[in-house]
């Protein structure tokens, strides 16, 4: 009988665990992805929304590597110098992988830097870069 | 007699010097805020700046702060409801004026309390602590603002904001 439980319970778990294991990076790019009702993320596209200044947020702030630095896999530093741990999912792991945190900072950060919340598409494109970081 | 009275006596003086540094080392100094021991409270306020401790301003103060997070210094610090909540419950159980802490209260010298003082770095105490920091010092590439106590207070993640 235990052993009838365990088997089931055994492939219950394999049945559910398949699309957990997707990873929620994963998910939220899948997310972003119905939103946009994009054909695609770019990490390239995602490179240069990180490097290029815009004029719409903050003048301390006009780009993503005003704060973050230039090389992802490098810590960067909050205007009052609190160190922000690198981007690169190679160098620090745990990124990206508590959804309601992304979001959070998504739209703080974007709004600093371009004065408005970004698009879904942006959002994908930023991550799918940074996850290949 | 006095002889053998001698060493005695000194171990008596080198014994009671001991008590007293040892005693300051384990009180952890003069300057001490207790840090901010709630993990979430500790994430939220603590991504951006420093996790200021929660006896550094009285209570009037946090609840003024935690009602206008949107706009936070000129940023849009603001969290959902029921994280500003558990956030604001802290700091006001643990603020300068909520009894028994002694460095929070001395902070408060000079501060009238109704009138919610939103930077630790203006109040009246605060000041005059740091009246002999010349503009230099500020200006230091690994300072640049006030709000920055880590570069000059090593321990201040700790608590410890001794000289």
């Amino acid at each position: 009988m235990k052993r009838t439980i365990a088997a089931t319970l055994a492939t219950f778990a394999v049945a559910f665990a398949a699309p957990v294991s997707a990873g929620p990076r994963e998910d939220l790019l899948t997310q972003y992805a119905s939103i946009a009702q994009s054909s695609g993320f770019s990490a390239e596209r995602g490179q240069t929304l990180h490097t290029r200044n815009f004029a719409g947020g903050k003048a301390d702030t006009p780009a993503c590597i005003s704060c973050h630095g230039k090389d992802t896999r490098s810590p960067g530093s909050t205007p009052v110098g609190k160190p922000i741990a690198p981007l690169a999912v190679s160098v620090t792991p745990t990124r990206y992988t508590d959804p309601a945190k992304v979001e959070k900072w998504f739209r703080r950060n974007c709004i600093e830097v371009l004065g408005r919340e970004c698009t879904p598409q942006e959002k994908g494109d930023w991550l799918v870069y940074v996850i290949s970081q | 007699m006095n002889l053998t009275y001698r060493p005695l006596a000194l171990g008596f003086i080198a014994l009671f010097f001991f008590v007293v540094v040892m005693g300051r080392v384990q009180a952890g100094g003069n300057h001490f805020y207790a840090p901010i021991a709630d993990p979430v409270v500790k994430e939220e306020c603590g991504s951006c700046h420093l996790a200021f401790a929660p006896s550094m301003l009285p209570a009037s103060s946090w609840q003024r702060m935690m009602g206008n997070l949107k706009n936070h210094f000129g940023d849009d610090a603001s969290v959902d409801a029921d994280t500003t909540a558990r956030i604001t419950r802290y700091l006001v159980a643990n603020a300068a004026d909520a009894g028994d802490r002694r460095y929070g209260g001395k902070l408060l010298k000079g501060v009238a309390l109704g009138s919610a003082p939103q930077r630790i770095t203006e109040l009246p105490k605060w000041v005059s602590e740091h009246r002999k920091v010349p503009d230099w010092e500020w200006r230091h590439k690994e300072v640049r603002t006030k709000a920055n106590c880590v570069a000059c207070h090593t321990g201040a993640e700790q608590g410890y904001y001794d000289e």
